[in-house]
């Protein structure tokens, strides 16, 4: 999702900048409460296991390649705020040393996979927390649903951006609900990678997740006279618990909570959308595939308006571009692995 | 750590490119871009002059254009949204070919092409002229706030050390004949991801406490840079300068 250059126009990159300039400075500040002194290399090291973790690349086609975006992940193990500077951190570095994604669309680029994710998966995180059982393993289940929500968020916020500073008229209803559709999708594979890998580190070292940093039971002592107190919290970082709960939480607590979260947002998709019944032609003629040279339906629909979806059916949008995601995926998820089988056997 | 001093694009060598310093070459791609993106998108020979000025770089730079050409596949995925774009625009149409395309959109993918291309061909040059230490050094003295350019500094010192480990591990569930297969295998590899979290925070506790006892305070000292002599920045400046000319002189011919 690295935007490059003249992608959007020059206000819409110039006020993504601003909003990046600005949540960084935001952050910078708040980031000192949530890791003492040690903040730099530890935030530097995030940053690379982050860098890490997005170079698994799978291309997805339309505009996106899918991979870790990795906001919602940094999050939950090191803090919103110090998770908004290595997200930033990320991007410049690869843009700069990289090439992957524009130097004037770094703003829209912070904003979107810095900002935007990291949001939507602090808040999601935290809103699941209130709810779940107060226990470190808890995080896992947050985790990976927030993940999951922050991929389509993030994307939204680009179609956002995208009808107000695109440089081509793309109808903003079945647009958003392309982008959706596409983004459910590797909101999945990071809903999977997020819940799994967190679920690993809560097992072993649940002090270094910041989202369990409140969840860990206090350590219970029996004084001579067999009457329990709470010992005094132990320093961060320094304390092991031999709580393994969270291991038990694996693949099937992510998948039923991504399968929940994908319910709940088609659910939410589909109240938007209309009940007229050629929702599903419209939708096929806007994106071209039908009778492209009819004239257009959309022809005369104001862009910039994006207040008004109107009687676009954003739901069945999203889910046509789910089970189009999901062919095309299957697809190169076989040539990609018939690849790399290939090539290691060459390199073996 | 000593391969911290170079990346992927870098491409070792002493042109004239390699030794101006990297503030003042971040300074010019930016002043190239921003012209660039704000050329209206059908000044089409404006485009072609941006190219032309850039190949003129690549040979200052001394840098092959298929070393430019094979690292332009970052690009890809948007070069698909580009060519998509005409047939899924809304607005008038015309034939191309026998094929109905929208008008708007043949410009905007157009666009997006011509400028996202010379965005990328632009990072690749200086990304290929200049390695991380430099870059970070040019960073610093463009005032980025020190924190993040700590961050930024520790990332890029990390960052082979975190992919070593990851190869390891790799190499360590293959030869125990791990296939990524099946879905379920995924839970293997994220915990994998899980322990390479571990493993690399555990790595960076010691490594910031041995910092530490050896005087480090919050920031590394900057050794030996002078202040940018006029005659760098005046040769700087030529691509950005350049650039407008180039969109001037295209708009009398507009």
């Amino acid at each position: 999702m690295h935007v490059p250059d003249g992608f959007l126009d020059a206000p819409t990159s110039v006020a993504t900048g601003a909003v990046a300039a600005a949540g960084i400075a935001v952050a910078l500040s708040k980031a000192r409460e949530e890791l003492d002194e040690r903040t730099a290399p530890l935030a530097g090291l995030t940053a690379a296991f982050v860098f890490a973790g997005q170079m698994i690349n799978f291309p997805v086609g339309v505009g996106t390649s899918g991979h870790l975006m990795g906001g919602a992940l940094a999050a939950v193990l090191v803090g919103p705020w110090t998770a908004v500077l290595v997200m930033s951190v990320v991007l410049m570095i690869q843009s700069l040393l990289f090439a992957d994604g524009g130097l004037t669309a770094l703003g829209t680029n912070i904003t979107l996979i810095g900002i935007a994710t990291v949001a939507a998966g602090w808040l999601v995180t935290r809103a699941l927390l209130a709810v779940l059982p107060r226990r470190p393993a808890s995080v896992v289940p947050a985790a990976a649903v927030a993940a999951f929500v922050s991929v389509p968020a993030a994307a939204a916020v680009f179609v956002l951006l995208f009808s107000a500073g695109g440089q081509a008229s793309l109808p903003f209803g079945p647009l958003l609900g392309t982008m959706l559709g596409w983004h459910l999708l590797i909101g999945i594979g990071e809903a999977l990678i997020t819940g799994l890998t967190v679920s690993a580190v809560v097992a072993v070292r649940p002090d270094l997740v910041y989202a369990a940093r409140d969840l860990r039971p206090t350590l219970k002592l029996r004084q001579a006279d067999g009457t329990l107190i709470n010992a005094a919290p132990s320093p961060a970082g320094t304390g092991r618990t031999d709580d393994h709960a969270g291991s038990r939480v694996g693949l099937r607590a992510v998948l039923a909570g991504g399968a929940l979260a994908a319910a709940l947002i088609a659910g939410v998709l589909s109240f938007l959308a209309s009940g007229s019944p050629d929702g599903l032609e419209r939708v096929a003629e806007s994106e071209g595939f039908a009778d492209s040279a009819r004239d257009h339906a959309f022809g005369n629909f104001a862009l910039a308006d994006y207040g008004e979806i109107g009687g676009i059916p954003v739901g069945l949008a999203g889910l046509l571009g789910v089970v189009v995601t999901v062919i095309i995926g299957l697809a190169v998820f076989r040539f990609v692995r018939r690849r790399t089988d290939r090539e290691e056997n060459v390199s073996a | 750590m000593s391969s911290a001093h170079s990346h992927l694009l870098y491409r070792h060598g002493d042109s004239i490119l390699h030794r101006l310093p990297a503030h003042a070459k971040l300074l010019a791609l930016v002043g190239f871009m921003l012209v660039v993106v704000a050329t209206p998108r059908d000044r089409y020979l404006a485009f072609a002059g941006y190219a032309v000025l850039l190949a003129f770089v690549a040979v200052a730079a001394d840098v092959p254009f298929k070393f430019i050409a094979t690292r332009m596949v970052v690009e890809a995925p948007f070069v698909v949204f580009a060519v998509l774009l005409p047939v899924i625009s809304t607005g008038p149409r015309v034939d191309v070919l026998g094929l109905s395309l929208s008008e708007d959109g043949l410009l905007a993918g157009w666009n997006i092409l011509a400028k996202g291309t010379l965005g990328v061909v632009a990072a690749i040059l200086l990304a290929a002229t200049t390695d991380a230490r430099d870059m970070l050094i040019g960073l610093q003295r463009l005032r980025l706030p020190a924190r993040l350019v700590e961050i930024a500094a520790f990332m890029v010192r990390y960052a082979d050390v975190v992919v070593a480990d990851m190869q390891r591990m790799r190499i360590a569930r293959e030869s125990r004949a791990f296939e990524g297969r099946r879905l379920g295998r995924l839970r293997v590899v994220a915990q994998s991801a899980g322990a390479l979290f571990i493993r690399s925070y555990e790595r960076g506790e010691r490594v910031h406490l041995a910092m530490l006892s050896r005087g480090y305070a919050g920031a590394m000292p900057l050794v030996g840079h002078a202040p940018v002599a006029r005659r760098a920045w005046v040769s700087v400046a030529t691509l950005p300068l350049a650039a407008v000319g180039v969109a001037v002189v295209s708009g009398w011919f507009a």
